[in-house]
Parts: structure tokens; sequence; C-alpha cells
């Protein structure tokens, strides 16, 4: 049964949300004794004002795609994939081992072996979560945390006993070779303003392009019409054929594949190098993306662009007032999650009735 | 490995599983009344700082004590209203409350103490202080049971013997009262529960505040007992080895009281040693660090004796109509 109109369901809902979380937010600053007002302000200016924002707000947006879609195409499936963080530092592994491993000519052949290898190893790291929930019926939300946590005492073993430059204190890999390297916003995009320090690379159509694929997959192909119906109701999709095993093998296995794309551009594209925590939250930044864009890629594009301008701003902000420390980029971050996840239907059913009462109104 | 060393290892074994088992136990009563919580992380985290920065700043730990289980009883009602009346989705409620405490600790813990997110050490009576055990001077010289008295056993902060005492009362109240039986059995079946006339509602709601308050205790005694003050971050995933240590003690008080010292034994020979000669074979350290993870992993695939969560466990109830 239809309750409100579709517009309201994606577009005012998390419209609502979004301003609570962020009404929140500037109750906190306020309550840290700082002016809400002027902390936009310095956020929206250092974010979005200037060329230089630009080159940052969209690098991180490049990764919150990644991973935003790696949660969003888990959800088609009903399966909460809350291991991002873990399959985008293998794929960082992955990405690290492709660069490292054959003296490349030039990018453009670097690019998609590391695409491949980013999206194997990330999609292994799933692959064990995915086939225990699969097989055994193991809860693949713990299973993911702890796969994280592995993860994570994993490459500091690999990093400080066998990636690390012989010699060296620092815990990280080479640097990759030339050849390996992406050409960064400033290389293609100069005529648009972008400096020699912006991070962006071309990483970012490689997410755009991920955006599409998942478009495509999740509705215009038989696979995502599987994944869908398997989300919706497990026992219709088996009535009708669907193999219960297959499909939560095949989204996990995206899904973390997408997370592993990640370090294309963290690793490949900005660090050039692996390093301890080349991922830094973005694998749960992903959640409260996907939640925020609704599990579509548009809308995942949309909220990775707020949480990448978020995140510059952030950073921004804790330049000019101090007194506000990056850690409030975290606290919004969480809002985020809490409104348009854990409290939707605390603006869904008050809506969800106004509407229903209107269309009582005028029938 | 000589006497001296084994019983240095035993006593911080016992040291570092008392968070962990008092997070244990607050999953245990919130995961047995079907509401799951991934947000123990926070909570804990939540009460290490306010207690730490309410006995810096009173130089009293109990008004501290009191201030950490006020931050993470205050997370655990917002879990509640999110999972319980609002009927969200627990385990995304549980990541927010998990940023929401690592975000707000560090934000506030600046804007008050200007520390780059710590605060002050804390020092005499904004702790607690170890205590020894009456006869431990007496007893010690006896071989064997002696120093193991005198050196794991006794000489421990109040918190730690609170936390051992909370594994029979948990026992007691969850399979002894009338309230632990409908508490068990609205995470199994709410339905009945709902039929015999006694409130879901109410029940979870007070499965999930007495969760908070042993998630305040696990914080508080991070914070004012084991180290001396609170650092960002500083819980350090030790919530989620709780809910590891949950899993693995398959939601049961005094099998989470062997989880969380093995864990807590895991930890304390990580910190003693950086590798481990077993069998001939180095262990690196970070294996041990993984482990409590790995064997979790294990546990639940079943290999190993089945964990079986409450049924109802991750849904919210809904009366039918």
């Amino acid at each position: 049964m239809e309750t409100m109109p579709r517009w309201a369901d994606i577009v005012l809902i998390p419209l609502i949300n979004l301003t609570l979380a962020l009404l929140v937010s500037a109750l906190v600053i306020a309550l840290i004794g700082e002016n809400p007002v002027a902390a936009l302000g310095v956020m929206v200016r250092g974010a979005v004002g200037s060329a230089y924002g630009w080159g940052y707000t969209l690098f991180y947006a490049t990764n919150f795609i990644f991973t935003g879609l790696a949660v969003a195409v888990a959800f088609h499936a009903r399966l909460f994939n809350i291991g991002g963080e873990g399959q985008a530092a293998l794929g960082g592994l992955g990405v690290a081992i492709v660069c490292l491993s054959v003296p490349w000519p030039h990018w453009s052949l670097a690019l998609p072996a590391a695409v491949v290898g980013g999206a194997v190893f990330g999609a292994a790291w799933a692959a064990i979560p995915a086939w225990l929930q699969a097989t055994r019926g193991s809860h693949i939300v713990i299973t993911t945390i702890m796969f994280n946590f592995i993860a994570s005492a994993l490459l500091v073993y690999l990093l400080v006993n066998v990636l690390k430059v012989p010699g060296s204190m620092a815990p990280e890999t080479p640097r990759f070779a030339e050849g390996a390297r992406l050409p960064t916003a400033h290389e293609w995009g100069a005529w648009m303003g972008f400096g020699r320090s912006a991070p962006l690379n071309v990483a970012f159509f490689v997410a755009l392009a991920c955006c599409a694929g998942v478009y495509v997959l999740i509705w215009k192909t038989r696979l995502g019409y599987e994944i869908r119906a398997f989300g919706q109701s497990e026992p219709a999709a088996r009535y009708a054929g669907i193999r219960p095993v297959r499909i939560v093998m095949i989204a996990m296995l995206i899904s973390g594949g997408l997370a592993g794309l990640m370090a294309v551009n963290a690793v490949q594209g900005e660090a050039e190098r692996l390093v301890i925590d080349s991922v830094q939250g973005a694998g749960f930044v992903g959640i409260a993306v996907a939640l925020m864009g609704r599990s579509h890629p548009l809308g995942v594009l949309l909220a990775a662009l707020l949480f990448g301008a978020l995140y510059q701003g952030g950073a921004e902000l804790e330049f000019e007032i101090p007194a506000i420390s990056r850690e409030m980029i975290v606290v919004i971050q969480a809002l985020v999650i809490l409104f348009t996840g854990a409290l939707d239907n605390m603006v869904r059913a008050p809506v969800e009735a106004l509407f229903i009462k209107r269309r009582k109104g005028t029938a | 490995m000589d006497m001296a060393t084994l019983i240095q290892l035993l006593d911080s074994t016992l040291r570092l599983a008392t968070p962990l088992l008092f997070a244990c136990l607050a999953g245990l009563f919130s995961e047995r009344a079907g509401v799951f919580d991934i947000g123990l992380e926070g909570k804990m985290l939540a009460a290490a700082f306010f207690s730490a920065a309410f006995a810096a700043m009173t130089g009293n730990v109990w008004l501290g004590l009191l201030a950490g289980i006020a931050a993470s009883v205050a997370l655990a009602a917002l879990h509640g209203l999110a999972s319980i009346t609002f009927k969200g989705n627990q385990l995304i409620s549980g990541v927010a409350i998990n940023f929401l405490a690592a975000g707000l600790t560090a934000l506030i813990g600046q804007t008050w103490f200007g520390l780059g997110g710590r605060t002050p050490s804390l020092e005499g009576a904004a702790r607690f202080q170890d205590i020894t055990l009456p006869l431990a001077g007496l007893l010690e010289p006896v071989p064997f049971v002696g120093p193991l008295y005198a050196n794991v056993i006794s000489g421990h902060t109040i918190l730690v013997y609170v936390g051992l005492l909370t594994v029979p009362l948990t026992w007691y109240i969850l399979f002894r009262t009338r309230f632990g039986l409908r508490l068990r059995a609205v995470g199994e079946n709410p339905g009945a529960v709902d039929t015999a006339g006694v409130s879901v509602i109410g029940l979870r709601y007070s499965a999930v505040l007495i969760c908070g308050l042993l998630c305040g205790l696990a914080g508080a005694y991070l914070a004012t007992g084991l180290s001396a003050g609170f650092v960002k971050d500083m819980s350090a995933g030790r919530g989620f080895i709780a809910l590891a240590a949950l899993i693995f003690a398959k939601w049961r008080p005094w099998y989470a009281l062997s989880a969380c010292l093995l864990f807590g034994l895991l930890e304390a020979l990580g910190n003693r040693f950086q590798s481990l000669e077993v069998l001939g074979v180095t262990v690196p350290t970070q294996f041990m660090q993984a482990l409590p993870y790995i064997l979790t992993v294990v546990i639940l695939a079943g290999f190993v004796g089945k964990a079986v969560p409450p049924r109802a466990g991750g849904q919210a109830y809904v009366k039918e109509r």
C-alpha cells in the first residue's frame, strides 16, 4: 500500500533527517561555545569555495562513493556489510602488490591492473564472511566487524615485517614507480584551477563509472533483479528458484570489490605507497553514505559529495576555529547515521500520517 | 617462564579482563532481551571520558564513576529510543552511537581541557586505588598459593571485585528471578510475553538501561582504574572484543567470565612479549591481537560448538493488530 508519494520517500524524508542531524550538530557547536552559523560558513567556504577546496572535497568524495556503493549493493540483498574498512584495507594491499611488482610503463596500463588488484583483494576479504553467512548462517555483521580487526592486525604485521623498506623505521612500502602514478587534477584539470596540491585524481572517474555500473547491475540486469528479490523476501526468492547461497556470495563479492577499489584512489592516487591505516574510517563513512543515498547510486553519489565536503570543510574548520576540533566531523557523521538510519521512523511515521490525512481530506 | 613472570601475567590478565567482563555482561543483558548492541564500544568510551573528566574536576573518583555511568546510560537510552520505541535498525543505531561517542569525547575533551582530547592525569582520590585483601601479607610466604593470593587475587581496585561479583549476580538475576525469566523470554518470543500481559517495551528498556549501567562501569574502570585518565579512543576496540567474548560465551554469564579471562590473557601476553615461541614457531604479536576475533569467527562458523543467538534478537517488536 502506498502511504505517501514517491518524492516524499526519496527526497523529503532524507532532507528532514539531514536537517535534524545538522540542527543537532549546530546545537553541539553552540554548546561548546562557538557560533554555528560562522562555523557553517567556514565549512562551506573551505569545502566548495575554491578550486583548492574542491580538489580535496572530490578526492574524499571518491573514497566515499566506493565505500558507499559497497554498502549499498549489500543492502539491496539485505546484507549489512560493516566490513568496508577491512575490505578497503585489503584492497590497499592488492593495489600495492600490483603497483610494486611490475615496472609499469604508463598509468593507463597500471590503472586497470590496480583496479583488478584492489577489487580482487577486497572481494576476497568479503568472501569468507559471505560464505559463512550463506552456508553456516553466521551473522554477517559480526563476522565483518571481526574481519575489520583481523585485517588491521594483518596489515600491521605485513607492513612491519614484510613490505617495509629494508632499513627504514616507517612501516610503509616503498614509493610506487613513476609509471604507476595516476594523473592528478592539476594535470588534466589545471584549466579549472586545480593546483599541484590537489589529491583529486583519475580514480574519481573510476568511481563515477562504478556508480553507473551499479545502477545498470541492480536495475537493468537479471542478477540485479535476483539480488533485489532476495533482499525483499528470501522465501519468495527461494520459491522463484533463486539460490540464496549464490546471491549472498555474489552480492558480498561485489560489495567487497567496490570497497577494495577505494585503494585505487587513496593508495595509488594519493599516498603512492601503502601506509598503516590507509582507509582512515572511510569504510564506516560508507554506511552513512549508503543510508543517506537510500542505496541508489545517484543518492550515493550525492551523499558522498556531501560527506566529501564535510570532511574537507571540517579540516578547514579546525584550522580557522581551533576550538572546534576535527572530531566535529565524526559527530556530524554519527548524527547523520542516527537520524537517517536508526531514527528514520521518528520522522517517517508523522509524515506518513500527514499524507494519509491529506488524502482523506481531498477524497 | 618463571613464577614471577607468570604471576605478573595472571595479574594483568585479571586487570585487562575486567573492562571486557563488564561490557560483555552488559551486552548479555541487552542481547538476551532481544536488542542487539554493537554500541558497547561507544558507551564504554563515553563513560571512560566522563568518569575521568569529572574525577579530574572534582577530585573524587566516585563522582567520576557516577558521571561515567550517567553518560553511558544516556547513550543506552538513545539506543532504546531508536531500536525499541522507533523500531529502527539496532545495528545502525549501534554504529551511530559508536561514532557519536568517539566524536563527542574528543570534541568535548578538547573544549574542556585543551589537551588534544586527553583529560589531566588522575592521582590520589581521583583514581580507584588498589586494595589489599585481608591476610595477603600474612599468606604471602606460603609456597605457590601465597604469592598467587597476594599478587594475583589481592591488590586490585574495587571495580575488579565488583566485576567478578557481577557474574554470579547476572546469573542469579537471569536464571533465578521472575524478571530474568521474562527478560530471556522477551529475547526468544516477545509475542508470548506480550500475551501473558507483561510489557515487552518495559522489559527491553530495562535490559538496555542495565546494559548502559554495566558499560558505564567498564568505561570508568578503563579510565580511572586501569589507567590514570582518558586518552582519545582509549577503548581501542575493547567493546568489540567484549562482543566477541559474548558470542564466544554463547550468551551465558559463567562462560562470559572464562571468555573474558581468555581474551584478557591474550592481551596480557601481547603486551608482555613482542613475539612468542610456540612449538618452535614464532607467533607475531599482531596474531595475538587478532586471535580473539579469529576465535569468534570460528565459533560463529559453528565448527567448534555452535553459537545460537537469542531468537528474537535484532527485531523490533510489533504488536499484531
